[in-house]
């Protein structure tokens, strides 16, 4: 290439500007970009106009029109009155919701069973080792009806309900807890609890500017748990205990009262958490083994023992590997929860699908889910390449 | 990003791209491709449901055949393809579909931001409920129903009159939705709601579906209007014709007693009106203005048999269904059964 290029250069005076690279450059690259902009430009034209030629109504006024249809379930306020947009909005944070719990859950899960992978007893490294296996095997939708037909449909029906501790009830309908009630000073509890928090910080700031300066060790976890627990606990008792809870009650159909938690957010919940959780393992599982073994015996031979090790030598330095591809779990986890539909968990899709078929309006929402998954899966990347560049080796 | 905008942009134009194509004359698309591509129910009893060997039979089938009857002179020119509630605007709209024939209601806003036509009423039907009655056996009522989990198919009429129904009396209720028919069935069957609600047609033909029929009782309220019947694209008004005429004729073919048996021998009869139904009228333009063959009456009625016919057969006496003509008998006898003359 390189003498080609020179041979090239003898006659570069007549050679045109035809041959220069950086000519070249810019006028492939205004062809391509005119080419799509045309290309767009008529995709779009010839839609609206086959559009307008079916007599199918499009634009985005229908986002405020009477939605009509109810949700069962709905962080907002949210009746058959509000108007489509909202019900979208109800839809999202539906989503958000599973998303996010299913993400916690999964890596813990995933931790779990990735250090178990590599434990020194035999029947533990085995268990583990199937649990991924079989999880990671299946698809995600079997996983899903695994929970929905397999496990929770077939619980007993409201009237014969499992009672569990603490006034709970576990039936076909889902689980129901108690909702607490809190009473006149509650906000006092809330305010310690920010208190206690605050404190935490500045005791942990302290600690490490001692070890620094002394080398002197401060129990900070012991410390800050009897703050976080209580802090709160003396405000409780200070206020006179002004929390009652609200028991679910049997009624003609269902449990009423409480809080309860549906089963098709539970099967997706579970199936989400489960099914990622065995690719998360293999992660980490090939996060520590990527540690050369070298790290952990000059951690011996510095004399810290192997607990200290792990968390100060080990994982430090395998979350480095684990991030990136944790990363596309993530979003995986957060895409795969758009298979709610299949067992009616009211998450973006189902929802977006419901107004599509009352409106007709294909086009408009598919092109808002597209738009929101790709938000929500940039803003997740973006999240974890801060997270990454934390933890990335700070070289000195 | 770029990448995902164009996937988007290039999906958009390919529906933009198929309603282009799909405006263009019907019947010489179906004419071309040799058979009438059908949006039916993905498996309703009676109304559209594959037999053991995969044939397609039913009342909305029935349509299907008719029209196909009429086009080709041949009921088995028909391909079915199962759409549910949510897929089947979609799939007319996009041209996958010539019609749809899906017990699907009309209502103004198909009508018009759909780019739809309705081409008549094939069954009057209005929305019910079904419960359990061994499991409630107090509940004789649908305003008993305050507190109940409901069973819902998504995107249909159903969905919002249930709404409605429930708003206007102050009661409360849980809604569990699906997408698909036999999703809402086995949860309802496995007892996931207490009450399933859809059209009462379709409840009389889910309850046959469920693992013990008896237990299930229909409440006697109806809480809506749902006038169903067959859907075709607007812009495209022989074909619409086509569709709304061969309806017609089932009908007038009942009201003048021409049934799948007798309607050789009826081309025959001295009545003007009976000749000119089945093409018998000598210069008769009828037919060749809607594009159809001169004997497509004949071919309709040989085919399906008119609409008293079908119905007995599909949903009727006849059938395990047993659903009585109510609503739906002819206007001479009580019913609300009323097609223009064919003249």
């Amino acid at each position: 290439m390189a003498s080609q290029d020179t041979v090239r250069d003898d006659g570069v005076a007549k050679a045109s500007l035809l041959y220069d690279p950086k000519v070249r450059g810019i006028v492939f690259q205004v062809l391509v970009f005119v080419g799509l902009f045309a290309f767009v430009y008529w995709i779009v034209g010839n839609t609206i106009e086959n559009l307008q030629r079916s007599n199918i109504s499009s634009g985005f006024g229908f986002l405020s029109g009477r939605s009509g249809f109810d949700v069962a379930t709905s962080l907002i306020a949210y009746d058959s009155d509000s108007t489509y947009g909202r019900a979208l909005v109800v839809g999202l944070l539906n989503t958000l919701v599973v998303a996010v719990l299913g993400i916690f859950t999964a890596s813990l899960i995933g931790f779990l069973i990735g250090v178990g992978r590599l434990s020194r007893n035999w029947l533990v490294r085995k268990i583990c080792t199937v649990y991924v296996e079989v999880f990671r095997n299946i698809p995600p939708l079997l996983v899903i009806f695994f929970w929905y037909f397999g496990v929770l449909s077939v619980l007993p029906l409201p009237r014969d309900s499992i009672g569990l501790p603490f006034g709970s009830y576990l039936n076909s309908r889902g689980f129901f807890f108690p909702r607490p009630v809190w009473g006149e000073g509650a906000w006092l509890i809330a305010l310690s609890l920010v208190v206690a928090l605050a404190m935490i910080f500045f005791v942990r700031r302290r600690a490490v500017a001692r070890q620094m300066a002394t080398g002197q060790q401060f129990p900070v976890l012991w410390t800050s748990l009897a703050l976080l627990v209580g802090l709160p606990l003396l405000a409780f008792a200070l206020t006179g205990f002004p929390l009652s809870f609200e028991f679910p009650q049997l009624s003609t159909f269902n449990l009423v009262g409480g809080i309860s938690v549906k089963p098709e957010f539970l099967a997706l919940y579970l199936a989400l958490s489960f099914y990622t959780a065995s690719f998360i393992a293999e992660i980490v599982r090939a996060g520590i083994l990527g540690i050369s073994k070298g790290q952990t015996e000059a951690s011996y031979a510095l004399g810290l023992r192997s607990g200290t090790t792990l968390r100060l030598v080990i994982i430090p330095q395998a979350l480095r590997i684990i991030i990136p591809p944790l990363t596309s779990q993530y979003l995986n986890l957060t895409k795969n929860s758009s298979l709610a539909i299949a067992i009616g968990y009211p998450d973006l899709v189902a929802i977006g699908g419901t107004i599509l078929n009352q409106t007709g309006q294909a086009i408009e929402v598919v092109a808002i889910w597209m738009v929101v998954y790709l938000g929500l899966s940039l803003a997740t990347s973006v999240f974890m390449n801060w997270f990454n560049a934390r933890m990335a080796l700070v070289e000195r | 990003m770029t990448a995902k905008l164009l996937t988007g942009v290039f999906g958009a134009a390919v529906l933009g791209l198929a309603a282009s194509a799909a405006s263009a004359a019907t019947l010489d698309d179906v004419k071309s491709k040799g058979f009438v591509q059908c949006g039916v129910n993905t498996g309703l009893a009676g109304f559209a449901a594959p037999n053991d060997q995969g044939e397609w039979s039913g009342f909305d089938v029935d349509i299907c055949k008719a029209v196909a009857a009429a086009v080709f002179g041949d009921a088995t020119k028909v391909k079915y393809t199962p759409t549910t509630a949510k897929e089947r605007f979609t799939a007319l709209q996009s041209g996958e579909i010539d019609m749809l024939s899906r017990n699907t209601t009309w209502t103004l806003s198909r009508d018009t931001s759909l780019g739809f036509n309705f081409a008549g009423v094939n069954y009057y039907d209005g929305q019910g409920f079904m419960i359990n009655a061994k499991k409630l056996p107090g509940v004789n009522s649908a305003l008993q129903l305050s507190g109940a989990s409901v069973c819902v198919q998504t995107g249909t009429t159903t969905e919002l009159n249930l709404s409605d129904y429930f708003r206007a009396n102050k009661m409360e209720y849980n809604p569990v939705v699906f997408e698909k028919l036999e999703e809402v069935n086995a949860a309802y069957d496995s007892g996931r709601c207490d009450v399933y609600t859809t059209d009462q047609s379709g409840l009389y033909s889910i309850r046959l579906t469920l693992s013990a029929p008896d237990d299930h009782v229909v409440l006697p309220e109806i809480i809506s209007k749902e006038p169903l019947g067959p859907v075709v694209r607007q812009g495209d008004d022989q074909w619409f014709d086509i569709v709304k005429w061969t309806l017609n004729a089932m009908i007038i073919a009942e009201e003048l007693g021409i049934t799948q048996t007798n309607v050789d021998e009826m081309k025959g009869s001295d009545n003007p009106e009976i000749k000119r139904v089945l093409g018998m009228e000598p210069d008769s333009t009828l037919a060749a203005d809607l594009g159809l063959d001169k004997e497509w009456v004949v071919n309709v009625i040989k085919a399906v048999g008119n609409y008293g016919e079908s119905f007995e057969r599909n949903i009727g006496q006849d059938s395990p269904l047993k659903i009585a003509r109510g609503l739906n008998q002819l206007w001479t006898k009580g019913g609300i059964l009323y097609a223009p003359p064919i003249r």
